[in-house]
């Protein structure tokens, strides 16, 4: 099952390999991973996707949660929450139609053109992991695909719950 | 305000912290933080003949005191060399701080002369590390490495220093932290009183209690409320191989150690427990054997500073993280709210069939003519050391044997590598342990293959003048290697002999020591006598065993707890 595990630690060098460490030397799935100070610059969230039963999961969180510069670790899909991902999608876009099946697309799931050659559009597309994945797919059929970038999950609990230290 | 180099800071904080006892070796990268060790006389430097061994001796060190360890090595394979060490540490939970030297800072990633990523390198195996970037920085650095090593569940702490933030000359001001406190670390010490009220409840429902002390129980210096714990409970107490000694193994409520080499009635109490109540242990496979099968009909109750220990392998239905010393306290308080005067009826069942699986004597072992039974040799050793040696052990059958042939009556004297089954352990960590208690008797049980493994040391031993004891239960073979062989792959010993075995008694003069040979049974007796008669020299015996003694009972794979064979040819 798809979890997201939202952390919160010391904005310290070595801080991310510990946590990356403990997933490689425990043999658990990292699908995503995004990082970067908050708030406060003294620290930094952490978002990992994650796949896993009850056990495994209970255990990131532990083992995670162990590190020294680890403040907290919550399991977002535990309740109700937001998540957003960005994606950056390059489409070559030589033929009329094309460009204007593109422009579409890009206007039915709200994206916007940031780049425009006459080969080439640039579009950034924010929303969920699943949203992000059926543009690039749509997109796809009616034009050629020539790099994307994606951030990796972020989210937070719906309501007045947050991660502080 | 004290103004000091790096270097001068280094050894000012590492006496700030309390340090004594300093294991190393110098190098390059080192060579001012020695400079300064050079000019006072405060710490006690010593100099090994190997880093590995250096990180061993202050695991025995620690291991026999309580205090954290210190180790210092140079950049680069000085620092490597103490990996095996580091790892040892971290799997049994041991306070120890490696200070590395490191290239100095603008050579760092350059590939520099003796440059190796210690950090990175060692970031599975430690608790937390850090790289100091400014002079200024090591007196907290090294503060937080010695609170963060002995706090909590213990571990060590890797301080990675390059070689210009300790130049010796720059001067920058010296403020050792008062005290040190971290908004991201604080572990938990004591238990939550609605999961004390329910262990509590759980223990005293129980018709068939075991309790299974762990190597936590000698951490947290809990040996006393456990004892009491026990007493009061009046239940069978089992101990893992990282606990012996926490709960004196010549108590009567003590049922031996329980595991793959554990006693019959250990593990069978176990199996037939309907209450478990582990007390800083880890439930780790040389314990439990096949996780399905273990003690079906038990309810767990779990106390352990460490939450990521609980449930990790066998699910707890009472879970309690806190420190063992507080969390017993807090039992034994709400216990005494409790009329327990019934407990001795209620388990007397329980004690008979206890009683009954004792009586198989499963450690009994044949003596017939001269050949030395290795079990022989570990009661010996017993016997002419009164119980009560610092005994060091390294890893193999020698250690088994060592763990169920020596009663440990109190915490701490039992050093052996538990959890990383490192060989070569064994002699530093005595040499650690003799460090600690100048006048205490320090003993290795060791095997022809551990020895040679850190064999370098007796000159170490040389020139500190330590009186260790080594006894060495030689079998010309790699014998637990052997053992398997024997029964896992039809006999065939596949490079587990040793063709070439060094006189060890001619090696053990040529470092400027005692050595003694022992071959007949009937010598054993007279050459301990000569062996522990020295007070002030190291002697190394060198006995010859049977080679083709195996260590039972022993855990049938894939079966139960319970599921053991107690000889070569009879099982449960």
């Amino acid at each position: 099952m798809r979890r997201i595990i939202s952390v919160l630690m010391e904005n310290a060098p070595g801080a991310l390999s510990r946590i990356v460490g403990v997933f490689s030397q425990r043999g658990y799935n990292v699908d995503s991973l995004c990082v970067a100070p908050t708030d406060d610059e003294s620290l930094s969230r952490l978002t990992i996707i994650t796949q896993g039963t009850d056990k495994v999961i209970e255990q990131i969180t532990k083992q995670v949660n162990k590190l020294i510069d680890v403040l907290k670790v919550v399991e977002l899909t535990d309740g109700a929450h937001i998540e957003r991902e960005l994606m950056l999608i390059k489409v070559c876009t030589r033929t009329d139609l094309a460009r204007s099946e593109v422009k579409r697309t890009v206007d039915i799931f709200r994206a916007r053109i940031l780049d425009v050659t006459l080969s080439h559009y640039t579009i950034e597309v924010t929303g969920t992991n699943e949203k992000l994945s059926a543009f690039a797919d749509v997109v796809g059929q009616c034009a050629e695909i020539t790099e994307s970038a994606r951030t990796g999950v972020v989210g937070l609990a719906r309501g007045d719950k947050a991660l502080r230290p | 305000m004290k103004m000091m180099s790096g270097a001068a800071m280094v050894v000012e904080a590492l006496k700030d912290v309390g340090v004594t006892h300093l294991f190393g070796y110098p190098g390059g990268a080192v060579l001012d933080i020695y400079d300064a060790l050079y000019a006072q006389d405060t710490i006690k430097h010593v100099l090994v003949r190997h880093e590995q061994a250096a990180a061993h001796m202050a695991d025995g060190y620690a291991r026999s005191t309580g205090k954290t360890g210190a180790v210092l090595v140079t950049s680069g394979p000085g620092a490597t060399n103490t990996i095996t060490g580091i790892a040892t540490a971290f799997m049994d939970s041991i306070p120890m701080v490696v200070l590395s030297g490191q290239v100095p800072s603008m050579h760092i990633g350059e590939d520099a002369f003796q440059e190796c990523d210690m950090v990175g390198v060692s970031r599975p195996i430690v608790k937390h590390s850090f790289l100091v970037k400014r002079p200024e920085d090591i007196p907290m650095a090294i503060a937080k490495a010695f609170y963060i090593a002995n706090t909590g569940r213990p571990g060590p702490v890797v301080v990675d220093l390059p070689k210009d933030i300790v130049n010796v000359q720059e001067q920058h001001p010296y403020v050792f932290p008062k005290d040190v406190t971290m908004r991201s670390y604080n572990p938990t010490l004591k238990g939550h009183s609605k999961q004390i009220n329910k262990a509590v409840k759980s223990m005293l429902k129980a018709k068939r209690p075991v309790v299974y002390v762990g190597g936590g129980a000698i951490t947290a210096e809990a040996s006393a409320n456990v004892t009491k714990l026990a007493e009061k409970l009046k239940a069978p107490v089992v101990s893992t191989l990282m606990g012996l000694g926490a709960f004196s193994s010549v108590h009567e409520q003590f049922v031996g150690m329980l595991g793959m080499h554990g006693t019959l009635e250990a593990n069978k109490a176990m199996h037939n427990s309907d209450c478990i109540i582990a007390l800083g242990a880890r439930f780790d496979d040389r314990v439990t054997n096949n996780v399905d099968k273990f003690c079906p009909h038990a309810d767990i109750i779990h106390v352990d500073i460490d939450p990521a220990s609980i449930s990790k392998i066998i699910n707890a239905h009472i879970p309690v993280v806190g420190s063992i010393d507080k969390v017993t306290k807090q039992l034994l308080d709400v216990m005494a709210e409790h009329d327990l005067k019934g407990q001795t009826e209620k388990l007397s069942d329980w004690w008979t069939q206890i009683n009954e699986w004792r009586a198989k004597k499963c450690l009994s072992y044949p003596q017939e003519g001269q050949v030395i039974k290795p079990q022989k040799v570990i009661q010996a050793l017993y016997e002419h050391t009164n119980g009560d040696a610092y005994v060091s052990s390294d890893v193999g059958q020698h250690q088994m044997f060592a763990a169920l042939y020596y009663p440990f009556a109190k915490p701490r004297r039992w050093i052996n590598s538990g959890g990383l089954g490192t060989m070569g352990f064994g002699l530093p960590a005595a040499m650690g342990v003799q460090f600690a208690h100048p006048d205490a008797c320090s003993v290795v049980v060791t095997g022809d293959g551990s020895i040679q493994m850190n064999i370098q040391e007796l000159s170490t031993c040389m020139q500190y003048g330590l009186p260790i004891k080594i006894i060495s239960l030689n079998n010309r073979a790699l014998g637990m290697v052997r053992q398997w062989q024997d029964m896992n792959y039809k006999g065939r010993h596949s490079h587990s002999y040793m063709d070439s075995m060094p006189d060890f008694v001619a090696l053990a003069e040529a470092y400027g020591h005692i050595g003694i040979k022992v071959e007949k049974l009937d010598d054993l007796d007279d050459a301990m006598k000569r062996c522990f008669a020295e007070k002030t020299r190291l002697v190394f015996m060198d006995i010859c065993v049977d080679q083709n003694e195996h260590v039972y009972p022993m855990q049938i794979k894939y079966g139960a707890m319970d599921d053991m064979r107690l000889s070569k040819t009879e099982r449960t």
